[in-house]
């Protein structure tokens, strides 16, 4: 059925207001739509890594999560969910649970490139029946900007900061949206907040709703750590994609599928520009960081376009 | 009846787990508790239980799934020794805050640095302050029974703490005894099934568990965890009052073994009781009157129990299985030591730490000790409160 944005928005909220996330965070909108691709009558456990969400999401008394959650620390998200998993499967043996219950697990970069890698990769690896969802917004934000393996080169973060003889971070962003298409598993997509939030949208319901595991990398801007006025989210977010830096697709069953070609790919800096983490690459002498971040999305949307094709 | 049988204390708590049926069985494997789940691995491969086994890709998962499982209202269990409940660690103290009573069969093995495979308790030791309950067994018997009693314990709505049920790697976990055990039915209808209040699974009531916690509510969160490990003590007396009501073994937090009259006492945890066993009778026959605590429980630390056994005694020796590294003593001695400080007349006490990696202790090592002992007993002399046993050297420190 074709997307109804109104109608979508008309659904009882499952992530309600009063959290304490950042005006201009990625983060929330993940939280709301993410939960709004599940059908209604459907339970939830929400499977959280810790990290800005988790401290802003369940402060003790006071929950936003109106579904079952459980945050146990910032590497085993998805060892948690498949212990979930197995209660679930347990407890349907007995006759104990009717409800459709779905598992969403949902981590930032850190948790989830870095310091939560090999619980998702043996997660994936058992084919346990979860969606994982990334916010990835390429850094450890919630400790206050330190660099990740998600961080793109020459972002500036604290514990790569740009000065008199650094560019930032020197090293390339990991990418483990392919790293989890490696995996073989039935359902990987990369995507953003883009427009309607169609794309999110039916993204995450497929995701969900596959059986085995799942996993969305959704490009999600944090306003302290790329430095932009908060309104600007989804203009950033809308050049990550028209730059290429973020291309939409999603691998289904092993085969690649481009979401969205840009007409005219735009250069890299119309995204940079947008943001103070990129402000040093702007100095005078400093042309050539432009050039090689041009270089490196060219190259990963060649390879992106020979996988589709 | 029970069942005469023989086996080794992994076979026994692998047993001990087919006839409970846990929900979920989350697995890693290292040496020496391996083998638990590889016997398990065949029960489930034979159909003979219906446990969801869950092969996770490391010890820190394991825990976590076993998080993940328990607080959606299932019984959660796995096994493990020395290294691999080290990497667990973090999610030890998670597990036990969120108050989900995870049961964890832990085979002692020494702490890697340099790796080394066999027994002492530097791993269980280390995890002492994570709020699990640890209990102990000198043979395959015990354990086996232990485990028939962990989920009790843990379970106790005034307790509601995850459970250690500890063994020595290899000295109990792989030598072949002969055990007595009891049928599926009885042990079922002895463990009963996990009724939570509340759990993530619940289609009535959803649940969040692991809070962000600020100032205003910690110390509440962590006065109550220290409530229930008080609550475990009698929860332990409780259903080891049951169980030999049930089964006809006696069990408590310490046991005492010719205590009555001694004057030069071992305090100790784990196989080494058996050893020490043998030496007191072959002392007693010599007129000594030596005697032995070994303790059961220590996680809660049974304290009144400990200090109250030793009121008569005029000398101890508290035997650390584990180097603590304080630089004056291991954790069991610490703790011995503080139990005492209540006795109008505290015994002379020293602490012999021995058996590290595995290193052997036998009876005329133990022999050796209550000797010792005498000797402070005649010179009036204490010497030296720390010392090590079984290594070479010729230091005056050394037993």
């Amino acid at each position: 059925m074709a997307y109804n944005h109104k109608k979508e928005l008309s659904k009882p909220e499952r992530f309600a207001p009063g959290h304490r996330l950042c005006s201009g965070c990625g983060a929330g909108i993940l939280c709301r739509a993410m939960t709004r691709a599940l059908d209604e009558e459907d339970q939830a456990v929400i499977v959280n890594a810790t990290g800005c969400l988790e401290v802003s999401s369940f402060l003790y008394p006071y929950t936003a999560w109106t579904d079952s959650y459980i945050h146990g620390a910032f590497e085993n998200a998805s060892a948690i969910g498949s212990g979930v998993e197995a209660a679930i499967k347990m407890k349907q043996k007995k006759g104990e649970l009717d409800a459709n219950v779905k598992i969403l697990v949902i981590g930032g970069d850190g948790g989830t490139y870095d310091i939560g890698f090999q619980s998702l990769s043996g997660a994936m690896e058992r084919g346990t029946d979860l969606t994982y969802f990334c916010y990835d917004n390429e850094a450890y934000m919630n400790t206050g900007i330190q660099r990740s393996s998600s961080t793109p080169r020459f972002a500036n973060a604290t514990t790569t900061p740009a000065g008199k003889v650094s560019t930032g971070k020197v090293q390339n962003k990991k990418d483990l949206t392919q790293i989890m298409a490696a995996h073989g598993i039935p359902y990987v997509a990369q995507t953003t907040y883009i427009g309607n939030l169609r794309d999110l949208h039916e993204k995450a319901n497929r995701a969900i709703y596959t059986p085995g595991p799942a996993f969305v990398n959704v490009m999600s801007p944090c306003p302290r750590g790329w430095q932009y006025p908060t309104e600007d989210l989804a203009l950033i977010c809308k050049m990550a994609v028209e730059t290429c830096v973020w291309p939409m697709y999603e691998v289904i069953e092993g085969t690649w599928y481009l979401n969205y070609e840009p007409k005219n790919k735009l250069p890299v800096e119309e995204f940079m520009k947008l943001q103070g983490r990129f402000r040093h690459c702007f100095k005078p002498g400093n042309e050539w960081t432009i050039e090689e971040a041009q270089n490196y999305v060219d190259r990963k949307w060649e390879e992106l376009l020979s996988k589709v094709n | 009846m029970s069942i005469k049988d023989r086996m080794s204390g992994n076979e026994a708590i692998a047993y001990a787990m087919k006839q409970i049926e846990p929900d979920v069985f989350a697995a890693f494997p290292i040496t020496p508790s391996t083998e638990i789940p590889q016997y398990f691995a065949q029960y489930v491969a034979d159909g003979k239980v219906s446990t969801e086994f869950v092969t996770v890709e490391s010890e820190h998962s394991s825990m976590s799934a076993c998080m993940g499982a328990q607080a959606a209202g299932c019984r959660a269990v796995t096994a493990t020794s020395s290294a691999g409940l080290a990497f667990m660690y973090e999610m030890l103290y998670v597990v036990a805050s969120a108050r989900l009573p995870v049961t964890l069969a832990c085979v002692n093995r020494a702490l890697t640095g340099p790796i080394n495979i066999n027994n002492d308790h530097s791993d269980s030791m280390g995890a002492r302050d994570s709020g699990w309950i640890q209990l102990y067994a000198e043979n395959n018997q015990e354990a086996y029974d232990n485990y028939l009693q962990a989920m009790r314990i843990a379970e106790r709505p005034d307790v509601r703490l995850p459970i250690m049920i500890c063994q020595d790697g290899f000295i109990t976990s792989h030598a072949v005894e002969n055990i007595l055990l009891e049928t599926d039915e009885k042990v079922k209808a002895f463990v009963g099934t996990y009724e939570p209040e509340n759990y993530l699974l619940n289609p009535d009531m959803p649940l969040a568990v692991g809070p962000y916690d600020t100032c205003p509510y910690y110390m509440e969160h962590k006065v109550q965890q220290a409530q229930a490990m008080k609550n475990a003590k009698q929860a332990i007396l409780d259903v080891a009052a049951d169980f030999e009501r049930t089964f006809g073994r006696r069990y408590g937090l310490i046991e005492e073994y010719c205590m009555e009259d001694a004057e030069a006492a071992l305090v100790l945890i784990g196989s080494t009781a058996g050893t020490a066993r043998a030496c007191i009778d072959e002392m007693r026959r010599e007129g000594k009157k030596v005697g032995l605590i070994k303790i059961r429980s220590f996680r809660p630390f049974p304290a009144e129990e400990i200090a109250k056994a030793l009121s008569g005694v005029r000398a101890a020796a508290v035997m650390d299985k584990s180097e603590g590294f304080s630089g004056c003593g291991g954790p069991v001695y610490a703790e011995t030591c503080a139990a005492c400080i209540t006795l109008p007349k505290v015994p002379k006490l020293i602490d012999v730490v021995y058996g590290l990696g595995g290193r052997d202790c036998r009876m005329e090592d133990i022999r050796r000790v209550y000797d010792h002992l005498y000797e402070i007993l005649e010179t009036g002399e204490t010497g030296p409160v720390y010392l090590h046993m079984g290594q070479r050297s010729n230091e005056k420190e050394v037993l």
